[in-house]
């Protein structure tokens, strides 16, 4: 267990109990994002590895030795993936948030009921 | 208070499912097997020096190229959903909806003040410099960290910082919709062209692998990353068009 996961794990559960606590719609969609945030580095730090560098292969690097030398590529990748995937989650979640104001004036989100049973 | 306890029990519950896996994590001596591969193997098969772009682009293009759709349906959801709603408001309905909203914020709705000087001058400053970077990065993906998604969101920046200085600034849709269709559509025909004259979908062979290490090198990588850090670019830019341009229209139709 290194730091970083541990403050990713720590992250995802602040981001969760903020979601289930707060009211204020913006507030719950910034609760996802620091989960977002949580996940990806605890998928970051899954893939390094201690005293290497940077899966790019220059002058730091040789061509024939790299997989003795650099850190997981794979990782990095599904990061990339996924915070262009939560960007758009997010951006799309906002305009949500905008609509409902538009339809109610009112961000709480105990003004909407049709989903509460 | 009932409803609390509840939420406490619940965070408690995912921590204690998490924190197994927490402890499983430690950190590896040696690369997986997958990683291997890419890293023996990537550097003389596609000629990228950047192993994540080599992945990204190549390896698991196929993802990418679902990642760009996922992308553009979420760009498409906020232009659906912030569209102008003359159409879907019933007559009646419409006065009471615009005018909640115009009470919210009338003096900036009615009168957009203008950039102060310093934000003026400073956009105007950086705007070309943020563009030319932003293609710098899109275009060096396969030889620096960096690459379209990273690149397409500096020149998106760019964009805000002109329609954040310029109250006067309107997006060319037709220009902004041309280039990202155009985009996209290479892109997939890039793919296709892989499947012909090389391995498969998305192969960067189609292209001489050049010279490791240089700008123009690792075959159609460069080209891809180019066309997909144009799409990201644009869709962004649309987005942040799209939620300034509900202000604008607000305003047009008093």
């Amino acid at each position: 267990m290194s730091l970083v996961s541990f403050i990713g794990f720590a992250l995802i559960l602040v981001g969760l109990w903020g979601m289930l606590t707060r009211k204020n719609i913006i507030r719950i969609i910034i609760g996802f994002s620091i989960i977002d945030t949580g996940i990806h580095l605890v998928m970051v730090s899954i893939g390094y590895l201690p005293g290497r560098t940077a899966p790019i292969i220059n002058s730091a690097v040789d061509k024939a030795q790299a997989a003795s030398q650099i850190v997981d590529p794979i990782p990095s990748a599904l990061v990339l993936t996924a915070i262009v995937i939560g960007l758009a989650i997010t951006a799309l979640m906002l305009t949500y948030a905008v609509r409902m104001y538009r339809e109610r004036t009112s961000l709480n989100i105990d003004d909407y009921k049709e989903l509460k049973w | 208070m009932i409803k609390k306890f509840f939420t406490i029990i619940t965070v408690l519950l995912f921590a204690l499912m998490v924190l197994p896996l927490l402890r499983q994590i430690v950190p590896f001596e040696e690369l997986a097997p997958v990683a291997v591969a890419y890293a023996e193997q990537g550097p003389d098969q596609l000629g990228a020096a950047n192993l994540v772009t080599s992945v990204i682009v190549t390896y698991r293009g196929l993802d990418t190229l679902g990642e760009v759709t996922v992308l553009f349906i979420a760009t498409a959801g906020v232009g659906f959903l912030l569209r102008r709603d003359e159409e879907d408001q019933l007559p009646g309905e419409k006065n009471t909806g615009e005018s909640t909203f115009e009470t919210a914020g009338e003096s900036a709705l009615h009168s957009p003040r203008e950039a102060s000087e310093l934000l003026g001058s400073g956009s105007m400053l950086l705007f070309p410099l943020l563009m030319l970077f932003g293609v710098y990065i899109f275009m060096h993906g396969h030889l620096t960290p960096g690459g379209g998604f990273q690149g397409g969101v500096v020149i998106a920046s760019s964009m805000l910082l002109l329609m954040l200085a310029r109250v006067s600034f309107h997006l060319n849709h037709l220009i902004i919709s041309l280039v990202e269709s155009l985009s996209g559509f290479f892109y997939v025909a890039i793919g296709v062209l892989g499947l012909v004259l090389a391995a498969g979908f998305l192969d960067n062979r189609i292209l001489p692998l050049g010279e490791f290490g240089t700008l123009f090198s690792a075959g159609a990588i460069p080209i891809i990353y180019s066309l997909v850090g144009l799409k990201v670019g644009t869709e962004l830019t649309n987005v942040l068009g799209t939620m300034r341009l509900t202000r604008a229209q607000q305003e047009e139709d008093v």
